[in-house]
């Protein structure tokens, strides 16, 4: 039988003003293995906790309610005061009779009475309670962040600066991601590239630091503190250790016709290929739908020029498995195929771009040598229409509901950028609102708008029609003169917008990390934990969490790598003692429980069970502990009630039940 | 049914919340100090799959007139997966019930997240004045629980 | 007959949508082909069913020069479609006369050989019904 100690709070006026506190007193004493009462004005104060352990200590207590705030106020504070008395934490139960019954209800008689009730079915549960024991998990000291854009570098060196191992493991060939392929960036307008390699270079010349590229995430198991990845290294066809990146490869490769990733499609490269001037690492990689001589085994030219020997045309894909303490997924964005605005006229005239192409164009080392010029014919454009929320704020299927969050303000910088170097190009901006909440970044827009005489319009644009004489006509209008506009343009730039990356919803499967209907990775609380995932030891980084521009994803990804490093720094974890476990004398091994496990904590054993006498080997199910997180989904499709969960056990429950009911 | 009658009865109402979401949401209903009938007694599970269809069955043999389980809304529960689950057990559960003669009225599934005080309070209220107008479950009854 | 509140339900029933999800953004307006031909352009017509001012609705030249070409409704961004409260606010007009309606009978004497095909099927959108 328990020794309960029943204590009752005033919470000052908050409780005792709607429910008489000494008769909730009164009334524990009559419940089953109640040998102690109190009543407090706040039990969670110093003083309070005090009253609590001398009640432990004196009267022996094995059991504690609490009749107070709502468990997930003051539950821990309660369960250390439990601990420092002596007695296990987890024989404390919260009888919720603030935010559940004083807050709620006016009369005083009402009130009490459900005090009462609501004491009595903690009773009924801390007289079943056991003593539970939290588990210990090692960590290993080694993050992995998924992604090498800019949000996954600045997390990588961050962690790494603290000391600890980090694994970057990119898609493509090089790291640098997106940032890499932008011009000029708001509201400065920094060179990109100029900011952005030297932290490629010192990624990948700390010596905490090793880079997988062109490698993805295979397969992740384990949790916080002890996960086990696979990564698949893709064949590069090329030795990273013996290639020297010369480029000879590059100029001899006779298949020169596939698209450039880097520059959108608007060039070609070869088959050989480093994607940019300052890909990190300076290594080539073959691409095997381009390669003559892996298509047809004739060719081999890249392998003959090579004078380092570094081409390797039977290398296979490669799986490298590693053990990690905490993962960051930094896995960045795409901009959103424009298949469903044919309004736009963007797949029928090449002079319909997206800003992205339009970065590309405008760079030095782009496509067109950084001369604005028509991709149609290569003349310069003297009418440049852009249009902004393409595919951004739609509510309808064929975009996204969300505001893409950057257009507003590159589109002021292209148009800035445009105006300044061509003087004579006119440029008209049709926008929905000029969103510009960032330092510095509404002078920025005005500054377009007052210096650059930017001519911005209120309004959209409903149809872009591609004339005979190659011009287009942009059909929108201002709402503020109420007109329609007809405007003949040379060029029209879509501010097209921004989605999760493709494969984002496979990797937060591979995590078990929730993500919402945009694909976006969801954080564990939208306010006080904007970088951690709800699954423990997953942290998230940039844009795989919403659309943020580069000092926002600078910011976040310093902060997940704290968090990383705040996991990382401690040696044990301590694991939520509250997990089911398995009764082998009832369990017959079906694997109904392990189907609903969503985190694959349960597996089989063989085990020699003693039956009434008879001895056999059954297989049965065996939860591991670390990885159960306690929902107790297994509990209730348990055919033969042998699951059950500590903490909340079919019985406890039940005892609440019966309280309650009675 | 006389007025005298209704005033009489007070019915037993078990509500089981998940502790991430509806438990929250409760809490945000109290500290929003938004009214519900004091009937309604809350039990806290880690998540609406805890819910056993026996702990159900049990409330309703030991007297209680409704049972009201509460959980995240789809897709946003913190075991990911937990209240699909739920949802299913307790669909087929509630038409077992319906069967056996206990109505519909008196059994509900019900999402509220953490931010919805509103939610839970008005929730509450509808679910208490249906089992005040469906009157005293006589069905499943314990007869050894009456006085 | 005077329009008010009640005739903003009806118009929200007939067209089935809900004009508070507009976000003011104009593309309906620079899809209109009839755009020069309206008083009331195409992205008011929201902002008069939001406001009830259905009287001024009815009243003006718009509704009657709406070709129903539906341009505005598939390109809504957010799927307001004034396109279909116009149409909506036309049933109001025409319900209430109760006849004023082409037969189909009717159509050849009308038919002028230059009207455009496309034409001639939004009138029948428009009236039959």
């Amino acid at each position: 039988m328990q020794r309960i100690g029943v204590f009752v709070c005033h919470c000052g006026s908050n409780i005792a003003a709607t429910v008489d506190v000494n008769k909730v007193k009164e009334m524990a004493l009559f419940e089953p293995g109640v040998v102690h009462t109190e009543e407090y004005q706040y039990m969670c104060s110093e003083a309070g906790q005090a009253k609590v352990i001398d009640a432990i200590r004196e009267k022996n207590l094995t059991g504690v309610v609490i009749c107070s705030c709502s468990p997930r106020m003051h539950e821990a504070t309660f369960r250390k005061a439990a601990e420092r008395a002596g007695l296990n934490p987890y024989m404390i139960e919260i009888a919720n009779i603030r935010e559940h019954c004083s807050w709620i209800h006016k009369d005083i008689k009402e009130g009490t009475e459900k005090a009462v009730i609501l004491m009595r079915a903690a009773v009924a549960k801390v007289n079943l309670n056991a003593p539970l024991k939290p588990g210990e998990s090692r960590v290993t000291k080694r993050a992995l962040v998924i992604g090498g854009g800019i949000a996954g570098i600045q997390t990588a060196l961050d962690i790494a600066e603290a000391g600890y191992e980090v694994d970057i493991v990119e898609k493509t060939p090089s790291i640098g991601g997106k940032m890499s392929q932008l011009d000029k960036t708001f509201p400065t307008l920094d060179c990109s590239a100029c900011i952005l390699t030297p932290k490629m270079v010192e990624a990948a010349a700390h010596e905490k630091i090793n880079i997988y590229t062109y490698s993805e995430v295979e397969k992740v198991s384990g949790f916080v503190g002890d996960f086990t990845v696979d990564i698949r290294k893709k064949a590069r066809f090329v030795d990273m250790d013996k290639c020297t990146g010369c480029g000879a490869c590059m100029e001899k490769c006779p298949s020169k016709k596939s698209l450039s990733e880097f520059n959108q499609g608007l060039s070609t490269r070869p088959a050989i290929y480093i994607p940019f001037a300052q890909a990190i690492p300076n290594v080539p990689v073959i691409d095997p739908e381009a390669c003559i001589k892996l298509k047809t085994g004739k060719c081999g030219l890249c392998a003959t020029v090579c004078q380092a020997k570094a081409i390797d045309y039977t290398q296979n894909d490669e799986i490298i498995t590693e053990k990690y303490g905490a993962i960051v997924v930094a896995t960045g964005f795409d901009t959103i195929k424009l298949d469903n605005y044919d309004e736009y006229a963007y797949s029928q005239s090449k002079d319909v771009i997206t800003s992205l192409e339009l970065e590309r164009i405008m760079n030095a080392a782009g496509p067109t040598k950084g001369h604005l010029e028509r991709l149609s014919d290569g003349k310069a454009p003297k009418e440049m229409v852009f249009i902004q929320c393409v595919g951004s704020r739609c509510s309808d299927n064929r975009g996204k509901s969300y505001c893409s969050k950057i257009c507003c303000m590159y589109t002021a910088k292209h148009a800035m950028l445009i105006r300044d170097k061509y003087p004579d190009v006119n440029v008209t901006v049709f926008y929905i609102d000029v969103r510009t909440p960032g330092k510095n970044f509404d002078e920025f827009y005005r500054r377009a708008v007052e210096q650059y005489g930017v001519n911005y319009v209120k309004g959209q644009v409903g149809k872009v029609i591609p004339q005979p004489n190659g011009k287009l006509l942009v059909r929108g209008v201002d709402l503020l003169d109420n007109k329609q506009i007809l405007k003949e343009a040379d060029m029209v730039v879509l501010a097209t917008a921004i989605e999760p990356s493709a494969d984002v919803r496979k990797i937060a499967t591979m995590l078990t990390a929730s993500i919402d209907t945009n694909n976006f990775l969801t954080e564990a609380h939208a306010k006080l934990k904007p970088v951690e995932s709800p699954t423990a030891g997953i942290f998230l980084s940039g844009v795989c969490q919403g659309p943020k521009d580069i000092p926002e994803t600078v910011a976040q990804a310093g902060a997940a790598a704290v968090k990383a490093i705040g996991l990382l720094a401690k040696d044990k974890l301590l694991t939520n003692p509250c997990t089911a476990h398995s009764d082998t004398l009832f369990c017959n091994g079906c694997s109904s429980c392990a189907n609903v496990c969503p985190y694959g904590a349960i597996s089989y054993e063989n085990k020699e069970v003693n039956d009434h006498g008879i001895r056999e080997v059954r297989r049965v199910a065996v939860v591991n502990n670390a990885l159960c997180q306690g929902c107790g989904a297994c509990t209730v499709t348990c055919p033969s009630g042998a699951m059950d969960l500590q903490g909340f056990s079919n019985r406890q429950i039940i005892a609440e039940v019966d309280a309650i009911c009675r | 049914m006389s007025i005298e009658n209704k005033e009489e009865f007070r019915p037993k109402i078990v509500a089981f919340c998940c502790n991430w979401c509806s438990y929250a949401g409760a809490d945000l209903a109290g500290s929003s100090r938004l009214n519900y009938p004091a009937d309604v007694k809350i039990i806290r599970v880690p998540c609406s799959c805890r819910v056993n269809p026996m702990f159900i069955l049990r409330a309703f043999e030991k007297g209680a007139d409704g049972v009201i389980m509460c959980g995240c809304h789809p897709g946003d529960c913190h075991y990911s997966t937990g209240n699909y689950y739920a949802r299913r057990r307790m669909t087929l559960l509630f038409s077992m019930l319906d069967y056996i003669g206990v109505e519909n009225g008196r059994t509900r599934v019900e999402w509220v997240s953490a931010a919805e005080g509103v939610k839970f309070s008005t929730t509450m209220n509808e679910f208490v004045e249906k089992i005040y107008s469906l009157g005293e479950n006589v069905r499943l009854g314990d007869l050894r629980c009456k006085n | 007959m005077s329009y008010g509140n009640n005739q903003v339900e009806i118009i929200k029933e007939i067209s089935g949508v809900n004009p508070l999800k507009c976000m003011k953004c104009g593309k309906c307006s620079a899809s209109c082909p009839s755009f020069n031909e309206m008083d009331i352009k195409p992205h008011q017509f929201v902002s008069y069913v939001v406001n009830g001012d259905i009287e001024a609705l009815v009243q003006s030249k718009s509704l009657w020069k709406c070709l129903s070409c539906f341009a505005c409704v598939e390109r809504c961004p957010r799927d307001v479609k004034p396109g279909k409260l116009i149409d909506a606010a036309r049933q109001l007009v025409v319900r209430e006369k109760g006849k004023n309606y082409l037969l189909a009978d009717e159509i050849p004497e009308l038919l002028d050989p230059e009207t455009p095909q496309q034409l001639l099927v939004s009138a029948f959108r428009r009236y039959k019904r």
